[in-house]
């Protein structure tokens, strides 16, 4: 096992340089000057020249990719030429705003995709079941961005029982930082008002973000519920005359969570893109509005940090995925 | 010739036609799936509205940036069924002309990813070996990063407008055709059919355009039936966002960020949007889920 984790690290740094390379000479090789955009129209040739020098950029591509490797081992991202700060202490800032809507968003779908899954396999192809599958195609099918937009149309504007937009009440304090997600925030300082405002400001984003771990969740449970309610130690347990929701919740669930949780390690991707909109829509300040602001001022730096990082924590996840799926199932062994 | 031994007990599904012929066979298992019908229908009906949709609007010359300020933020009345935006354009006509649209790019961008993804996929799975080793590590690379952002950075880069956003979603889209052809194919690698064409002396390139790649198609339709939806939410993303598609041209994604300031004075503008593009992508993804069922017997539960 030591080796299989050994060999999954390696292949890891391959992707991540892999990555690095890519996002730096899509930002270099493509047309769009980033020097020219931040000079401004009125800028000077000479000062032009002045900034190019000043962030590497008149040296030749190896060398610039070179010195951003290099960079980056020292844990520095590059600074923006935009904003004119450094992008690590800013994603630093941000990301733990976008993880506490990924995890909400993931913990949601896990809450109501079983259940619905579970219903769905109890009456397989009857009408709650065909139900579930509309409604699942119907949670990835959503614009989630359109979604947004459609539940500040409801809660915020016609009932107003949400916020509109943004993380927190502007007039209060948040949480002191412990963590940076200002539910766990709340929580573990036992303040319990701001846990209370925090999720206000959480819940229509985090919904919104869950539909597609919902759907596919929903639709995982469902098949391998089928799966084992079909096996041989089901049926002796119904013959045994065990009631069929001890039999369902107790013994063919437990075998069947096995994958629902890889296909949670699977969505926390699917889910950290839909991020990149979803804040926009509800000015949330995290990595994916970010992202958009820097695309938009054609500002590389930020957007490979951002896109490094993102590509860090999916990878991250994916090796903690496979390692509990190692832990949990003792009949899988990894060769290879 | 075949000679039925079964008869059909009341209740059950009626049997497959006589004759198995494959397409028949489809449509009888299309039609045991009342939701994959559904979808046909949406498709259909969505395809009509966006290869002759834009000929029958009422107010064509909506499609630019044309103005009619008297009749702005006009709620939906018998002229304009739907509705107008904030410069009076009407939402119905544009709603209609921006189906095609993204059918255009969803399209296009299936197309070059599968260019680009299916060959790489078939080399990879046929040679084996250090190739298959670079070019499934490249796939990593572009799998490891959401679409979104990779194609975000792209466009960013290459310049917003329709084009350069189709050559940026279809750049980080085929590293999924690469892999789904490459699984094919190794599977395919090992079976008689090529072991024979092998012995009569078929070369590799040979062996792989006309005997291996014709056998991936099925898989290849399924994933591309599913796909299209998720090609056109990725593009009015990047609409929404500003770096694809670009205004007065009527794109979902930008007309939904248009009307998403509108949100207090005329629902309507950002809402009917969304409701064609939901539409359209449930469309597609019934239809896709039924083609799964009907052309990859394996995966049927």
């Amino acid at each position: 096992m030591v080796r299989f984790v050994l060999q999954r690290l390696a292949l890891t740094l391959v992707v991540l340089i892999g990555l690095s390379m890519l996002t730096f000479f899509v930002a270099r090789i493509i047309p769009a000057d980033p020097i020219l955009l931040a000079a401004g129209p009125r800028a000077s040739e000479a000062q032009i020249q002045l900034l190019r020098e000043r962030y590497g950029y008149d040296r030749p591509l190896v060398e610039q990719y070179v010195r951003y490797m290099g960079d980056l081992l020292r844990g520095d991202l590059g600074t923006s030429v935009v904003l004119k700060r450094d992008v690590g202490p800013d994603l630093a800032r941000y990301f733990p705003a976008t993880l506490e809507l990924v995890l909400a968003a993931l913990l949601i779908g896990v809450l109501l995709g079983v259940p619905l899954g579970l219903v769905a396999a109890v009456y397989r192809d009857r009408l709650p079941d065909q139900i579930s599958r509309v409604f699942s195609l119907g949670m990835v099918s959503i614009p989630n961005f359109w979604l947004a937009i459609v539940l500040q149309l409801i809660l915020a504007f016609t009932l107003t029982i949400l916020p509109f937009t943004g993380r927190f009440d502007r007039l209060l304090h948040p949480p002191p930082t412990l963590t940076g997600m200002y539910t766990v925030d709340a929580l573990l300082t036992l303040n319990f008002e701001a846990f209370g405002t925090a999720l206000r400001y959480m819940i229509a984003p985090a919904f919104c973000l869950s539909l597609g771990a919902l759907a596919t969740i929903a639709r995982t449970v469902r098949a391998d519920l089928l799966d084992v309610l079909g096996t041989d130690y089901i049926r002796t347990a119904r013959a045994v005359g065990i009631p069929t929701s001890v039999l369902i919740l107790k013994y063919a669930l437990k075998n069947a969570s096995l994958n629902t949780l890889t296909q949670v390690g699977l969505f926390f991707g699917y889910t950290l893109t839909g991020s990149v909109l979803v804040e926009n829509i509800f000015s949330w300040p995290g990595i994916g509005n970010y992202a958009v602001s820097a695309a938009l001022t054609k500002d590389f730096v930020p957007l490979m940090g951002v896109t490094l990082l993102t590509g860090f924590a999916i990878v991250l996840v994916n090796i903690v995925t496979d390692f509990f799926y190692l832990v949990l199932d003792p009949r899988i062994k990894y060769t290879s | 010739m075949t000679i039925q031994t079964s008869f059909p007990r009341s209740g059950s599904p009626p049997p497959p036609p006589a004759g198995n012929k494959s397409l028949r066979l489809a449509l009888y298992r299309l039609r045991q799936s009342p939701l994959s019908v559904i979808g046909l229908v949406m498709v259909v009906f969505i395809l009509f509205a966006g290869v002759i949709g834009p000929e029958l609007v009422p107010f064509p010359e909506d499609a630019t940036g044309n103005t009619r300020m008297e009749a702005r933020l006009t709620a939906p009345n018998e002229t304009y069924v739907l509705g107008t935006d904030d410069v009076g354009r009407d939402v119905f006509s544009r709603t209609v002309i921006a189906t095609r649209t993204s059918l255009v790019i969803s399209l296009v961008v299936l197309a070059i990813a599968m260019l680009i993804g299916i060959p790489l996929g078939a080399i990879s799975g046929f040679f084996g070996g250090w190739v298959d080793e670079v070019i499934m590590r490249i796939t990593d690379i572009f799998l490891t990063v959401p679409a979104l952002l990779l194609a975000m950075a792209m466009a960013a880069a290459l310049g917003s407008g329709m084009v350069n956003a189709m050559v940026a979603i279809a750049l980080v889209w085929w590293p999924g055709y690469a892999r789904l052809t490459r699984g094919q194919v190794l599977s395919l690698r090992e079976r008689e059919f090529i072991e024979a064409t092998r012995a009569l002396g078929g070369g590799r390139w040979h062996t792989i355009f006309r005997h291996i790649l014709p056998n991936t198609l099925s898989a290849v339709i399924v994933k591309a039936s599913m796909d299209i939806g998720f090609a056109i939410l990725v593009a009015a993303g990047l609409g929404y966002i500003g770096v694809g598609v670009q205004a007065p041209t009527p794109e979902w994604g930008v007309m939904i960020s248009e009307g998403r300031g509108l949100l207090r004075q005329a629902w309507w503008a950002s809402i009917v949007p969304g409701v064609a593009m939901f539409t359209t992508v449930l469309g597609f993804n019934l239809l896709g889920d039924g083609l799964r069922d009907i052309l990859d017997p394996k995966t049927r539960r």
